[in-house]
């Protein structure tokens, strides 16, 4: 009893510590604060000197894997943060000192070529702690108890987990901020000190089923996989061994408001102020595309690295069909989208604003937005240069007179031709029949001069047995050679294949990779309850390099000073981009599990037999046997055979 | 089993066999037929039912409401088709995208074998063009399709407007879960095979196509819709597809179902279903019904533009409106309706259809037999060929009584050598791949020496190859050395009546009608062939009872259960026609009649003709 008391009695402390120190804070934050933890013991996973050496940078190039990944996260976080970090004036102190963390929130809205509406929410805590240094993090602030604790306890050094309702349209809608599979993913780095990775990972996606109420707890053998080159740590430290590395997706799992619960639950201010007041479940699910999903990495504290500090980073993406909800009308709000207003920032946050994209809208004639934004910021985001209206929701004049911001865009014209985006794929399986098939992997280049490569990964579970030897990588009709292949085949019921490799994709190109496959005859307590649904196969992973579209842009040059424009900028040449293919339905041989079902085996016993007669009746003669001599003939026999006389 | 391990017990029991062989086939040819005309008998059958759960207890509603624009748009449609001269793809494509659907087009290109004198083709050039309609939070693994045709004579404007208005009504609406696949195919078939062709990345007939952009994943069901009149009073439902593979009975179920529910006067075979089974014209319009499926089934063709779908286990339909002169008519509106409502449940489905039947035969549109009632009438058929092989084994086992004591000549003479059951094996397969591969092969010479077009000429060149294959045991017999013996034919007989069974017994497990059909004309001729029997009526019996004729008799009967009868000379045309058309479909889409008649069928009726003319 003992422990548990101990807990209890921190939890009151931290909760009146809360409520003494933040009085402005409603009551709810205190609930989420002293929420009943999903651990009853306290965690004792000892973690000695796991933290990277503080003088050392995260890592550029130190290791020799084929696409310099290395390259992808300098530029990702790079893009990334300068999406993040728009020039502003942050004047706002982190409201407890003590406490070394800090949140922002971000709603970013970007109207699409389709006449769809993105909106994208970003939240960031970070929080100057460590929590691998041997001591026990027992006072949470901004940061959830819960995560942390998951993450000291199965000595996590990056998670990063999806959960996702459709499928992102790339042609109709570009690219996402984040992209994220069908269904649920989940990637972990464990600390190299973890040494029975596999049992750590079986424990934490059953806890993360849990905080997530998700059925990650069917994330098993057959279905994890350890990428060698795909998934790189996006955070501090150098370490990319993929044994350290676990991947796994469920093509399958349904997302709805039962995992938004939770997620939102992860919020400083929960959904009651700031921009989660937005999350109607029943708006967000009223969408064509959702996903939401949790970031959590150590990133450097300041220029100088000496220390890590741990960022949070949910994000929440929804696609907003103009079609179906809009009754027609060209017509877009707040309102009419999240049915909420803003009315205040979450008095949490060191920064809480709204982004609307008007790039393609810089005079307005393409859609008139109300209220008008005096700030705008520019950012390159995945290689494009974006100019964003800027709404601070820590500043009161947003809100204006009625105290609630009410953004409104309504069309003027008919949206025109997006630009397409440079890197597409789609994927089918071909074929009929039961017996055999081919994945097809479509992977599209639109640069009209660029070739570049990509990184490919094919999760396949082990029940299509690929034939691997009919592996063929073609573009533009000649055969295209890999430069990395790394594959691993499938053990039955363990563990699914893995296919791995870098293609060159030449300028303007499709390639084509197609494998083919046989379909495995389950057991038949193996099938599913609706086995005639058909099997999933998750999402192919294409991981890319893209070269920008500012680098693309060729009349550029009369904006900017001449000397500056000569050799392109390194940092904008090409960003890092990771779509996701769609996952794929295969149909397996499958009985009807009926009672014609049991008639025909009956049949085919009763069959057997008599074919089983038949058979000898035709082919065998009788005729009587002589009965076999007795014991002590033979033994004489065997005698006499020996003395040279003939048997009896 | 204990019985036939019994010498006693088992000479007994072949004694009866033997002794009683021909009244026992005699009895079981007269029940098979008589079993296969019960089926008709609504006492009988089964009434339909939904079997799928997904599909029965969920309620829909039907609110689409734009008939009337829908076929103001088909108008629109017919007005740029004949300004564009054949499938106006620039305003499809407009139309589809305004509607909000992702919108690919699709070219193709096909050359047959030779010109197709029904429909004129000859270098089919064209393009299909389809909209996907996305549903919401769906990821691209399921999809439902809907497709009408576009043919240049033909006239299905008003399916075409139905279905542009349904996609906009549809997009409209937030309940999907499946993707909905808009298709508008260019020359019906030919079109269709190559969309499911390119959707299914595989080339199977040799046709020539442009990569689909966009796909939706699985297909989970496809309805084909076609209204070619501009009066509907009815709506048909063809289920025959290609090989005489037929979809799921559960999409049967659901189309009536609706049709009950929104009033519509629904058919089968152009039949409507009658209540009054108990009376003799009831009886004959349900036997009706049921023959004319028999015979589309046994066709092996496509008999809408869903029969292509089945091949790759897609559950098809076709939905034809027919305008048969009754007072009653069916607005647009309705029509939508009704396919609102089949798409709604379709989209609920959260398995492939596969709960019902996939094998039946239906008496009306509201009663069905099963396989297992329908089977035994062909297993009382094949059953005479098993006997008469039995009472053949049992006759070449015991020594002839005559030379029971005479020592000389038994042995040699019974064993007759490998050579002369070989040959005639050989030769009638031969003959048979001649007919299977000269027709095309040399329809180039035959235009140029006679003066026929090339249609004739292939179907002309089959006709005369069959015909020629009939004087083959003159031919024959100069291979043969040792032959003439009662053991040669004897043996002969037995291989053949093997060989019928097995073949006639897979035809049936795949496609039923054809292998019952071939069963009522094949077996008897089987079963009572000898070279003992008076000459020119047997000749005249196994000639009128081959699968020509067969096939001509088949063109007849077709026509009387259409109610069109035809004169003889009309007949002749048709069937001229019908070959052409069977060894087109062979080229075009696959389908496996024309090379099972000719490759296997023939050559083993060619068999029991040598047998009669075994000397």
């Amino acid at each position: 009893m003992a422990p548990r008391s101990s807990i209890a009695f921190l939890l009151a402390f931290a909760a009146a510590l809360c409520s003494l120190q933040l009085c402005e804070v409603s009551d709810d934050l205190v609930q989420t604060q002293s929420e009943p933890e999903p651990f009853t013991e306290p965690n004792q996973v000892p973690v000695d000197g796991t933290l990277e050496k503080p003088g050392e940078v995260p890592p550029i190039a130190s290791y020799s894997d084929p696409i310099e990944e290395s390259h992808d996260d300098k530029q990702w976080q790079a893009t990334e943060e300068e999406a993040i970090a728009k020039p502003e004036p942050d004047e706002e102190i982190a409201p407890l000192s003590n406490f070394k963390d800090d949140f922002k929130e971000e709603l970013v809205i970007r109207p699409l070529h389709s006449g769809d509406i993105y909106a994208s929410f970003q939240f960031r805590t970070l929080w100057d702690t460590d929590f691998l240094q041997g001591k026990r993090v027992s006072h949470y602030h901004l940061f959830p108890k819960s995560l942390g604790q998951v993450i000291s306890k199965f000595s996590v050094r990056e998670l990063h987990i999806s959960f996702t309702q459709g499928y992102w349209r790339t042609m109709q809608w570009g690219q996402p901020y984040l992209p994220s599979p069908p269904g649920a993913e989940l990637w972990v780095w464990f600390q190299d000190t973890v040494t029975d990775v596999d049992g750590a990972w079986k424990e934490l996606t059953n806890v993360l089923s849990g905080i997530f109420c998700a059925s990650l707890n069917f994330i098993d053998s057959t279905n994890t996989v350890h990428p060698s080159a795909s998934f790189k740590p996006l955070g501090l430290g150098n370490d990319t061994d993929p044994r350290f590395l676990r991947y796994a997706m469920l093509p399958r799992e349904i997302v709805c408001t039962e995992n938004l619960t939770p997620w939102k639950k992860l919020l400083p201010c929960g959904t009651k102020a700031g921009l989660a007041v937005l999350m109607k479940s029943e708006k967000l699910f009223h969408s064509s595309f959702h996903s939401e999903a949790v970031h959590i990495r150590p990133v450097c504290q300041d220029v100088d690295c000496k220390a890590p500090s741990w960022e949070l980073r949910q994000t929440l993406n929804v696609v907003f069909d103009v079609h179906t909800s809009g009754q027609g009308k060209k017509e877009w709000s707040l309102f009419k989208m999240f049915s909420r207003t803003l009315t205040e920032a979450c008095p949490l946050a060191s920064s809480s604003k709204v982004y609307v994209d008007v790039t393609d809208n810089p005079q307005g004639e393409l859609f008139e937005l109300l209220p008008a934004s005096p700030l705008l910021s520019q950012a390159v985001v995945l290689g494009d240069r974006r100019t964003y209206s800027v709404y601070d929701l820590t500043n009161k004049d947003t809100f204006g007179s009625t105290r609630s911001l009410n953004l409104l865009v309504r069309w003027k014209a008919d949206s025109g031709e997006m630009v397409r985006p440079l890197l597409h794929s789609e994927r089918y399986v071909a074929g009929f029949g039961l017996q055999t098939g081919e994945i097809h992997t479509l992977i599209y280049n639109y640069h009209p001069y660029r070739a570049f490569p990509v990184l490919l990964l094919e999760t396949v579970p082990w029940y299509l047995r690929l034939y691997i030897h009919t592996l063929t990588v073609t573009s533009k009709g000649k055969e295209n050679k890999p430069s990395y292949i790394h594959y691993q085949p499938s053990k039955d019921r363990l563990r699914p294949h893995l296919l791995e490799m870098m293609v060159q994709l030449p300028p303007n190109s499709v390639t084509e990779v197609t494998v083919q496959f046989e379909r495995a005859l389950l057991k038949w307590t193996e099938y599913t309850p609706d086995p005639n649904h058909g099997f999933y196969v998750g999402s192919s992973v294409i991981s890319a390099l893209v070269p920008s579209m500012v680098a693309m842009d060729t009349n550029n040059s009369q904006e900017q000073p001449l000397f500056s424009s000569f050799f392109p900028c390194k940092e904008e040449s090409s960003f890092f981009v990771r779509i996701y293919t769609e996952p794929l339905l295969v149909n397996l041989p499958t009985p009807d599990f009926s009672m014609p079902y049991n008639v025909i085996c009956l049949t085919c016993t009763v069959v057997a037999v008599g074919y089983g007669s038949f058979y000898n009746l035709l082919t065998r003669t009788f005729q009587v046997e002589e009965p076999s001599p007795g014991l002590a003939k033979r033994l004489a026999n065997v005698i006499r055979r020996w003395r040279g006389v003939p048997a009896l | 089993m204990g019985l036939l391990s019994d010498p006693n017990r088992r000479r007994a029991l072949t004694n009866l066999l033997t002794r009683l062989n021909t009244p026992i086939c005699l009895v079981c040819y007269v029940a098979g037929l008589a079993w296969f005309m019960g089926l008709a008998f609504e006492p009988f059958t089964l009434r339909t039912y939904m079997s799928e759960n997904a599909m029965g207890s969920t309620m829909v509603e039907e609110r689409f409401p734009a008939g009337e624009r829908a076929l103001a748009t088909g108008r629109e449609f017919a007005a740029h088709k004949r300004k564009a001269g054949g499938m106006p793809v620039d305003w499809l494509v407009k139309t589809m995208q305004a509607r909000g659907l992702e919108v690919y087009t699709q070219q193709f290109s096909r050359t047959l074998p030779f010109p197709d004198e029904n429909k004129e083709r000859y270098m089919v050039k064209g393009t299909n063009v389809y909209g996907i309609l996305r549903a919401p939070r769906a990821s691209r693994t399921e999809a439902l399709v809907l497709t009408a045709s576009c043919s240049e004579g033909s006239g299905n404007h008003q399916a075409v407007g139905l279905l542009l208005g349904l996609a906009q009504y549809f997009r409209n609406q937030v309940y999907w879960a499946k993707d909905i696949i808009f298709l508008v195919n260019e020359y019906d078939l030919i079109g269709m095979q190559a969309w499911l062709e390119g959707y299914h990345h595989t080339n199977i007939t040799g046709m020539d196509y442009t990569p689909l952009q966009g796909r939706g994943g699985s297909i989970q069901a496809a309805l084909s819709l076609e209204l070619n009149s501009d009066v509907i009073t009815s709506l048909d439902l063809v289920l025959e597809g290609l090989n005489g593979q037929l979809p799921n009975l559960d999409l049967a179920n659901l189309f009536y179902a609706f049709c009950q529910k929104i009033d519509i006067l629904c058919t089968i075979q152009g039949k409507l279903q009658r209540s009054d089974w108990d009376t003799p014209s009831g009886y004959t319009h349900a036997a009706q019904t049921m023959m004319l499926m028999v015979m589309k089934q046994a066709s092996g063709r496509s008999w809408g533009d869903h029969g292509l779908f089945l091949r790759y286990h897609i559950e098809a339909a076709t939905i034809k409106g027919i305008n048969s002169f009754r007072q009653y008519k069916t607005d647009a509106t309705t029509i939508g309706r009704l396919l609102e409502g089949m798409f709604r449940k379709l989209n609920n489905l959260l398995e492939r259809l596969h709960q019902s039947y996939f094998f039946y035969l239906m008496p009306s549109l509201h009663h069905f037999v099963s396989i297992g009632y329908y089977m035994p009438a062909f297993g009382l058929l094949a059953v005479i060929l098993l006997l008469k092989a039995l009472d053949l084994w049992v006759q070449l086992g015991t020594p002839p009584p005559g030379t029971e004591d005479g020592v000389a000549g038994v042995e040699p003479a019974s064993s007759p050598s490998v050579l002369s059951i070989l040959t005639p094996l050989v030769i009638s397969h031969m003959t048979g791949a001649a007919l299977y591969t000269l027709p095309i092969r040399s329809q180039e010479m035959a235009v140029e020496h006679f003066p026929v077009s090339e249609t004739e000429a292939v179907v002309l060149t089959a006709i005369a190859i069959y015909t020629a294959g009939l004087a083959l045991p003159h031919n024959t017999h100069k291979f043969l050395v040792g032959e003439g013996t009662d053991k040669g034919w004897k043996v002969l007989k037995l291989v053949a009546l093997l060989y019928l069974a097995v073949l006639l017994g897979c035809t049936a497990l795949i496609n039923f009608s054809l292998g019952f059909i071939l069963a009522v004309t094949l077996v008897p001729i089987a079963a009572f062939v000898t070279p003992h029997r008076p000459k020119v009526i047997s000749t005249t019996i196994m000639v009128l009872l081959s699968p020509g004729f067969t096939l001509l008799y088949c063109v007849f009967i077709y026509q009387e259960l259409q109610e069109s009868p035809v004169s003889l000379g009309e007949g002749w045309m048709l069937y001229l026609s019908v070959i052409s058309q069977g060894i087109l479909d062979h080229s075009l889409y696959g389908s496996l009649v024309y090379p099972l008649l000719a490759l296997f069928v023939y050559p083993c009726w060619l068999l029991f003709w040598n047998i009669l003319f075994w000397k």
